[in-house]
């Protein structure tokens, strides 16, 4: 298990070192000058001197880099151009928007899949399967923001159950629950359909290996053959997914954000990108990036919890 | 009386019928065979009284057990029977446990579920059963996972998980066919046992009537869904009272009619071939360690001859066969046809290449699903060239493996198991080779395709004039259709010699153990001479 | 054909269909802006009503369909095209250090989603309906290149592959004779899966302002600019959905369908 840890760290901090030099090499070189791409074309030289001395335009671009990389390690993100305030202290601020919203969702998605999961494969080719099916396929084809608009108009404007949008902010827990529900349901449902078909297919195939039939011929009855054998079986599949769809999740959330004007990494970077400000998209990228691959080393972790095979051999 | 009373069972599966008129009685505490080629339904027949059928199964007909109609119950009192009363075990040891739990947890599941015992009970008692069946505690502890054991473990695993509630029955379904032949014997062995001591009936199901002779007190032999013939096994055997028995068991022993050649000029020359690998590091610095799969082996084969290779599997004779083929380098030695020196890749000349083909095991992964059959059997003249007359070379190699030349057109999905392997042995002689390597040629048909196979390739080889390396699990059909036999181990030739010689008398210990334990039918079984005693 | 796989058929058709005829022909003008008639529910003259601007719905979604299909179409192009070849060549040298760097490669991309990827080049450069290929084409090579790698290395264990090398035949032509005609199955089906997907990230894209740019129409543009109407005037939000669920679930069940049927495996056990 040890051996099998220490690899995947070291491939997480590798992945972590080379993603941070393409979004390093597409944000801080290929636009040429990022100072004077900031500041459009009706910037003075002097103001883009200034900006380029500010960021620290001036050095090396090794030497920039490796700025930048120990700037983050230490927490320190840069200073945004257009907000004038620390990175780190603009993410921060919004990551307790998207962050939970993107929790939220896979949650309410897992919770909904499993057990839609386990009926349709326990009841496979039978009508209680192809109703969880039909409705998947539905809700994989839907688009996440699409049906956010849908929900606003049911659920805020027609029957006011819950706010069209914004966000009250976190010190009344409850309201800042009930801003969140609707765009998390609009994220989870759709992941839910997907989450349902792969775990579905999953256990219909554990359920055609020999092992399954050696349980049966041991005594278990089908319900416990598929729990207590073809469930753990079928999570590595599963498992995989979950990973991929916290990185759809993180995506969909700031589109989502977009429906609900609520104040998250989303809406920061668009913002970010309308003012052109390359340290924010920057930063804010490589978050979530970051999320991304400490999301698969997780997986990676599970895998390895899960299947005994994958411990030794490493 | 019986324990399992089978009579008038019958099933269709998606109103496909399957069995019909399938009587079986089994007595307690007896061996009973279920022989039959694949597809005969043998296994079907026990999955539908275990009520194991695929879905859209429909059986009929009765399977008393103890007084109880086994089709007629409900599924809750058929999982209180299962394991319980009834145990079955499989054929495919690698894949019939959880990958994911211990073995102890597996044996001690059968307990919990059966709720015969407390946690600590069912842990005790699948420690008492996995010493039973011969995987003891210092080396074999509960915590083990199936991927740290061998075949031969698992199926002991299997049986100890079978046995943990000293079931009446146990169904065994080819319970060695995917094992080696060392193995075999002990699985058997343990299984002979465990019905002896424990007064278990044991219902072994398979294809190889050896086995049933050297285990089984009756036996049924079925054939396309019907038991054709049943009975005490020695009187069976004698009379060979059905047609359809005789042909198999005939068939079985079928030695091809040939002429040992005259000994020709070497051309297969080994000379102590070394083929290693690069084991995975223990810790992160320390060197691969090396598996040496094939350590130092020489010998010759000289033209026109037929050569056996025999070793249990990962012995390495796969190994040796792809640095024959020239497809993985050798590490060490040289191997030599003709005049020339064999390498692996491109540097090997084409012209060499086309003096050696080959025929493998499977004859459904042989072939590329997406061509038709000209385009597979034409497949080497990518070595020589294409032949203006390639159409005419095709036909007149299937029509020498007994395929007709319109099977051209067709793709390799529309031919039977046996169809396919002379398919392949027309794509090995289309550019006419001195030497054909059959690895594991015959080793997946049914008896009496194999008979038929095997009298082609021995007309092939005096026609053609061919030198065969038989590569071979399976002694008696080595011994039936080669000259000489080399014995492999780990690694190294431990034995080699002229065929009969080798199989009458043994030198090494290994060859004897091998010969010992494969099974046979008794030599006076062969002569009906009482045929008439009951 | 199973009814589902026919009507997957019959949407992917229908949307494929009107694109193409908007290429020539559209009911109105969707360039033309009728101020007096903005914001009409269906009627006989505009079937599904008209937008903020006056433009007809029904043309506007039949000129939109062509941005998406052929927005999606090029990124699985992208896909394929790079994906293919690498996920061969990694798994014709399975083990070796190529594939390992092929395969690295791959999660790197994948730590990557096609939005971020959107994000990362319209910050630098802008806007546009090309972007949004760019960006799901490149988040689709690793895809193909899993699953054609994921396909040939089970071939590459089996007999006729050594036939094919006993015959002298090198690993290139291996690949391109006889493991890419047998993953194409694989190929096909990840191709139509990628495809839908295709066209919910750009309508994603082109909603949050990273896709298509006006006037080029687009799906998730018009969904954009119906948020602020979607009160007053509900079908502006309503139809351009709809078309993007029924394309998508057309895909996804003649992706079902050809698995189905093309898959051997479960062709026999059916």
């Amino acid at each position: 298990m040890q051996r099998y840890l220490v690899r995947r760290l070291i491939s997480l901090v590798l992945s972590l070192v080379v993603a941070s030099l393409v979004i390093f090499a597409v944000i801080e070189i290929v636009p040429g000058d990022p100072a004077s791409y900031m500041l459009g074309l009706n910037a003075s030289p002097e103001t883009v001197a200034a900006l380029r001395d500010r960021l620290g335009l001036n050095e090396p671009v090794p030497l920039r880099y490796l700025h930048w990389l120990v700037g983050m390690l230490q927490g320190d993100f840069g200073q945004s151009y257009t907000y004038k305030v620390p990175v780190a202290e603009l993410v921060a601020q919004r990551l307790t928007v998207s962050l939970p919203l993107a929790l939220l969702a896979l949650l309410l998605a897992t919770a909904i899949a499993f057990p839609a999961g386990l009926i349709a494969a326990a009841r496979r080719g039978r009508a209680a399967d192809s109703a969880v099916m039909g409705a998947t396929q539905i809700g994989v084809a839907l688009p996440n923001f699409w049906f956010a608009m849908l929900l606003v108009l049911a659920f805020a404007l027609h029957w006011r159950l819950f706010p069209a949008g914004g966000f009250p902010g976190w010190s009344e827990p409850l309201a800042g629950i009930r801003a969140l529900t609707l765009p998390a349901i609009a994220l989870a449902l759709p992941q839910a359909a997907i989450l349902a078909r792969v775990l579905r297919s999953a256990l219909v195939e554990t359920l055609g290996q020999d092992y399954i039939r050696t349980a049966r011929a041991k005594g278990l009855t089908r319900g416990q053959a598929l729990v207590g054998h073809a469930l753990r079986n079928a999570m590595i599949p599963v498992l995989t997914i979950l990973g991929m769809q916290f990185s759809f999740l993180l995506a969909g959330a700031i589109i989502i954000e977009n429906v609900f004007y609520l104040p998250g990494l989303g809406r920061l970077i668009f913002q970010a990108i309308t003012q052109r400000d390359l340290i924010v998209v920057e930063s804010v990228v490589m978050i979530l990036v970051f999320a991304v691959i400490l999301v698969t080393f997780l997986v990676d972790l599970a895998y390895g919890a899960i299947d005994p095979r994958l411990r030794k051999r490493a | 009386m019986s324990l399992l009373a089978v009579s008038d069972l019958a099933l269709t599966i998606h109103g496909v019928p399957i069995l019909r008129d399938v009587d079986l009685a089994i007595a307690p505490g007896e061996i009973f065979g279920l022989v039959g080629e694949s597809g005969s339904g043998k296994s079907m027949t026990a999955l539908a009284f275990m009520g194991l059928l695929p879905h859209g199964s429909l059986a009929t007909g009765e399977a008393l057990f103890d007084g109880e109609d086994l089709l007629c119950l409900p599924e809750r009192r058929l999982t209180r029977l299962r394991g319980n009363d009834i145990a079955m075990i499989f054929q495919e040891p690698m894949t019939a446990l959880n990958p994911m739990k211990t073995i102890g947890d597996q044996v001690a599941e059968t307990l919990r579920v059966h709720r015969a015992a407390t946690r600590a009970e069912a842990r005790a008692v699948a420690r008492d059963r996995l010493d039973r069946v011969g995987l003891p505690e210092d080396r074999f502890p509960l915590t083990l996972y199936p991927h740290e054991l061998s075949g031969g473990q698992r199926q002991r695993v299997a049986i100890a998980m079978a046995i943990a509630l000293r079931p009446k029955l146990l169904i065994a379904d080819e319970p060695t066919t995917a094992l080696d032949v060392t193995t075999q014997a002990q699985i058997l062995d343990l299984l002979r046992g465990l019905a002896r001591d424990e007064d278990m009936a044991l219902l072994l199901i398979t294809h190889d009537l050896a086995v049933v002779a050297d285990m089984a007190r009756h036996v049924a032999v079925m054939k396309d869904g019907r038991v054709v013939e049943a009975g005490a096994t020695e009187p069976l055997f004698r009379a060979r009272r059905e047609d359809y028995t005789r042909r198999l068991i005939v068939a079985s022993e079928h030695v091809p009619a040939r002429r040992s050649a005259p000994p020709g000029a070497d051309l297969l020359t080994v000379s102590g071939a070394v083929r290693e690998y690069l084991l995975p590091r223990p810790s992160a610095l320390a060197p691969h360690p090396r598996l040496r799969a094939v350590d130092g082996v020489s010998f010759t084969l000289r033209a026109g001859e037929s050569l056996g290779l025999v070793g249990e599997s990962g012995c390495g004779k796969s190994t040796l066969t792809r640095a024959i083929l020239g497809l993985d380098p050798l590490q060490g030695g040289r191997i030599r046809l003709g005049e020339e020196e064999v390498t692996a890749g491109r540097k090997m000349a084409p012209a060499l290449r086309a003096r050696m083909q080959v025929v493998f095991q499977d004859p459904y992964g042989s072939f590329n699903p997406r061509h038709r059959v000209e385009r597979l059997v034409a497949e080497p003249f990518h070595l020589t060239g294409r032949p203006r007359d390639a159409r005419d070379r095709v036909a007149a190699a299937l029509d020498e493996v007994g395929l007709k030349p319109a099977d051209m057109a067709k793709y390799i999905h529309e031919f039977s198991g046996g169809q396919r392997q002379r398919i392949a042995i027309a794509r090995a002689l289309i550019i006419r080779p001195d030497l054909i390597v059959l690895d594991e040629a015959v080793s997946a048909l049914d008896v009496r395709v194999r008979a038929q196979v095997l009298d082609l390739l021995a007309r092939l080889q005096q026609s053609h004039g061919l030198a065969y390396l038989f590569i071979s699990h399976d002694l008696s059909v080595v011994r039936s259709v080669t000259d000489r036999v080399m014995v492999m181990r780990a690694g190294r030739i431990v034995e080699e010699g002229a065929t009969e010689a080798v199989f009458t008398a043994p030198q090494e210990a290994y060859t004897k153990a091998l010969i010992a334990a494969a099974p046979r039918i008794p030599d006076a079984w062969k002569e009906p001479a009482d045929a008439t005693r009951p | 054909m199973r009814p589902a796989f026919a009507l997957g058929l019959a949407l992917a058709l229908a949307a494929l269909l009107a694109a193409l005829v908007s290429l020539v022909w559209t009911p109105y003008d969707v360039a033309a802006l009728a101020i007096a008639d903005r914001l009409k529910p269906p009627s006989a003259a505009h079937w599904l009503g008209t937008d903020h601007f006056g433009r007809d719905i029904g043309s506007m979604l039949m000129a939109g369909a062509r941005t998406s299909i052929a927005v999606a179409l090029v990124a699985v192009g992208i896909g394929m095209g790079l994906g293919v070849p690498l996920g061969l060549v990694a798994s014709a040298r399975h083990g070796s250090l190529l594939d390992e760097v092929v395969m690295r490669g791959n999660d790197l991309v994948f730590a990557f989603p096609s939005l971020v990827i959107a994000i990362l080049i319209t910050a630098v450069f802008g806007p546009s309906a090309v972007n949004a290929i760019l960006a799901i084409g490149i988040f689709n090579i690793p895809v193909f290149a899993r699953v054609a790698r994921g396909g040939a290395l089970s071939l590459w264990t089996l007999d006729f592959i050594r036939a094919a090398e006993v015959a002298g035949k090198g690993r290139t032509r291996i690949s391109v004779e006889h493991i890419l005609p047998n993953i194409l199955n694989l190929l096909i089906v990840q191709g139509t899966i990628q495809f839908s997907l295709g066209i919910l990230a750009e309508a994603g894209l082109s909603y949050v302002g990273l896709g298509a740019q006006p006037p080029t129409p687009s799906w998730g543009r018009m969904l954009a600019e119906a948020q602020t109407m979607v009160t007053v005037a509900p079908h502006v939000a309503i139809f351009p959905g709809l078309a993007i669920v029924l394309t998508v679930l057309g895909l996804n069940l003649l992706g079902d369908g050809l698995r189905d049927h093309l898959d051997p495996r479960l062709r026999r056990a059916a």
